[in-house]
């Protein structure tokens, strides 16, 4: 029996999207002044990778607003609860045609996988990069001595690890009930959802 | 600002207060603030600072961060010697060669210059020359015919002070003029040849005699001379100021910020663009395609084993 739930709000979806925008395009805008490939002359990328990096900088302190109002920062608690399940499901059940042990619903939409990884991204990888970006901008400006070597490769190092991210992520998300499942749920909200003991569901609008 | 531009004459720069014109290269630097120079309270008009202030772009504010470390001329004197040629190289050790006995050769190049005279020896000419680049502070001290020199490598005849960590310096343009000249290899100095007088007084361009005209030149001079004698290769660095050609001929951003830019030589610091550490960069795309790997294989086999089951 499966129920079609609201899953992600409109706030949530935009969010996702907005960021997976900005993030990639920060990672093709970064490698390319990088000088790993030119696509843009320099000035430019320079250009827009700071114009992106202003726009994520404005849309996660949207996000950090969003997340205290709604209490939905709850959802990044970290937990072991079933984390072995977890572990099992995706690298042994999930080639024999099993189900995620970890059931989706509003209050808990992370696995616990999911809750460490993004809990590492908001609290250590988004900051290093902040700082990091801020710091080759402006360190001579507030008046810190640094090299500008260190601050470019914990940038860089940053970059990889986003890309790496990027990369996982994208790829767990062909894990749903259906390869593009996941997707689909992004972008519509709307998420299929296996029910146990067929009980009125508590769906939000 | 130059002669198509604005044609600036010498003394809008070259101030002078009581016949102390403002402009050289010496031990003592021309100017050390970079900053706007107002006439009622500093007559001193000669850095471009003096009238553009470190802050003069107003399109790109990006170029302003700059100007602390690199000197306005660098980005604003792309190419130098556009109307006339300028000497470049001057090997003397091919000088006294002769045409049907006695007679002098003179070639020239395609730029219509001397390029071979038998009392000069071979002289390199160029055109549009890329200024070469280096930290410089201001101050600049010369070898003397006194000073021992290194004679293992080029003798640099200007000594161009000031590096990357010294926050006076600022990454500078230079003309490099490269020279092959005699020089005393016994006592490793410079010499004082003399060249012009009558003929038996030594003068070389009448005698042709190194030994000679050595000896007579450091005599003159009141110097030591021991004898030996060699050719030593010299490098006079010569700051480039002048002939800033309109705005739009500057440096682009790729023409530093890239792999192989203009300030590929000056090492020991970060250039966006140019920079990167080999390892760190290895190991990222190393990983990545790693990971992409690990993914692919993992989706392959979910793929295998859901045909399987069906
Ligand atoms: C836009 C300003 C400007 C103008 C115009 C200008 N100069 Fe200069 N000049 C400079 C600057 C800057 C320096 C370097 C000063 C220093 O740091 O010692 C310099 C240095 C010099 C030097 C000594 C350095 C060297 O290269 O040996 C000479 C000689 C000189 N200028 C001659 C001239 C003459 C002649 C003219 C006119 C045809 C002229 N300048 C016009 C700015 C100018
Ligand atoms: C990193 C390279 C760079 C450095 C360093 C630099 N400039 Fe420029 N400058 C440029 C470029 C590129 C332009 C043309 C950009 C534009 O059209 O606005 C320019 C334009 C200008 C203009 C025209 C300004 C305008 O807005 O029309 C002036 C004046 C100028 N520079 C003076 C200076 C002075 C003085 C310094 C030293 C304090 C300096 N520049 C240092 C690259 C540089
Ligand atoms: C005596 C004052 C003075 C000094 C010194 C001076 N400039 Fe200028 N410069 C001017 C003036 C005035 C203009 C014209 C400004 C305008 O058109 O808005 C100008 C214009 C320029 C422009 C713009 C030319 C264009 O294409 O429009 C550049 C670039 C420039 N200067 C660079 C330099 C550099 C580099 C130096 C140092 C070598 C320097 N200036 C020294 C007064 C000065
Ligand atoms: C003459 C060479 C040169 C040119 C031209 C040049 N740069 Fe730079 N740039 C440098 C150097 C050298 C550094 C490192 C400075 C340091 O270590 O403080 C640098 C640093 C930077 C940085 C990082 C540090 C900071 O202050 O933000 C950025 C961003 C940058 N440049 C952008 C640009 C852009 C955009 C352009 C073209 C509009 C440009 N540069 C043109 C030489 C150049």
């Amino acid at each position: 029996m499966k129920e079609r739930i609201l899953f992600y709000t409109r706030f949530e979806r935009f969010w996702h999207w907005a960021q997976a925008l900005l993030i990639i395009l920060l990672l093709i805008t970064g490698f390319d002044l990088h000088g790993s490939y030119n696509i843009l002359p320099f000035g430019e990328a320079v250009t827009l990778h700071n114009q992106l990096a202003w726009l994520l900088i404005g849309l996660t302190a949207f996000a950090i607003f969003w997340h205290l109002t709604t209490g939905q920062w709850k959802q990044y608690i970290p937990t072991l609860d079933k984390a072995t399940e977890v572990v099992c499901f995706y690298s042994r059940d999930i080639f024999k045609g099993g189900q995620n042990p970890v059931k989706k619903d509003v209050d808990s939409k992370l696995n616990p996988m999911q809750r460490i990884t993004y809990l590492l991204l908001k609290v250590v990888l988004f900051p290093l990069q902040l700082i990091t970006g801020l710091l080759y901008l402006y360190s001579s400006e507030l008046g810190i001595t640094m090299e500008l070597s260190t601050v470019a490769y914990l940038h860089t190092i940053g970059s990889f690890a986003f890309l790496a991210f990027l990369i996982i992520h994208v790829y767990l998300a062909t894990t749903g009930h259906t390869v593009l499942a996941h997707f689909k749920a992004m972008v519509t909200g709307w998420e299929e959802i296996e029910e146990e003991k067929p009980e009125p569901s508590s769906s939000v609008q | 600002m130059d002669s198509k531009g604005l044609n600036f004459s010498c003394v809008k720069c070259h101030t002078s207060t009581e016949h102390e014109i403002e402009g050289r290269f010496y031990s003592m630097p021309a100017t050390t603030t970079h900053e706007l120079a107002m006439p009622k309270d500093n007559p001193s008009r000669i850095a471009c600072e003096s009238c553009h202030s470190m802050r003069p772009h107003k399109t790109d504010p990006k170029l302003n961060d700059h100007t602390a470390r690199i000197a306005c001329e660098t980005c604003h004197v792309p190419i130098f010697a556009l109307k006339k040629p300028t000497l470049v190289t001057w090997d003397w050790s091919t000088a006294g060669k002769f045409k049907e006995g006695h007679k002098y050769i003179v070639k020239k190049d395609e730029l219509g210059m001397v390029s071979y005279h038998t009392k000069k020896g071979d002289l390199g000419w160029a055109k549009n020359v890329t200024p070469e680049y280096d930290w410089f502070n201001g101050v600049i001290t010369h070898v003397e015919v006194t000073d021992t020199i290194d004679d293992s490598r080029p003798v640099r005849m200007t000594v161009i002070h000031g590096d990357q960590n010294d926050p006076q310096s600022r990454i500078t343009p230079f003309k490099i003029f490269r020279g092959k000249q005699i020089y005393d290899a016994g006592n490793k100095t410079l010499v004082v040849p003399k060249l012009f007088g009558p003929k038996g007084s030594g003068a070389y361009w009448n005698d042709f005699d190194w030994q000679e005209s050595v000896a007579a030149g450091q005599k003159a001079a009141g110097q030591q001379f021991s004898g030996e004698l060699g050719f030593v290769e010299t490098e006079y660095l010569r700051p480039v100021a002048h002939m800033i050609p309109p705005k739009e001929k500057s440096l682009s951003c790729e023409d530093c910020h890239s792999r192989n830019g203009r300030l590929k030589n000056l090492t020991g610091f970060y250039i966006p663009g140019r920079d990167y550490s080999a390892i760190l960069d290895r190991f990222g795309w190393l990983s990545c395609l790693a990971l992409l790997v690990l993914v692919g294989l993992h989706g392959g086999l979910r793929i295998m084993t859901s045909k399987r089951r069906n």
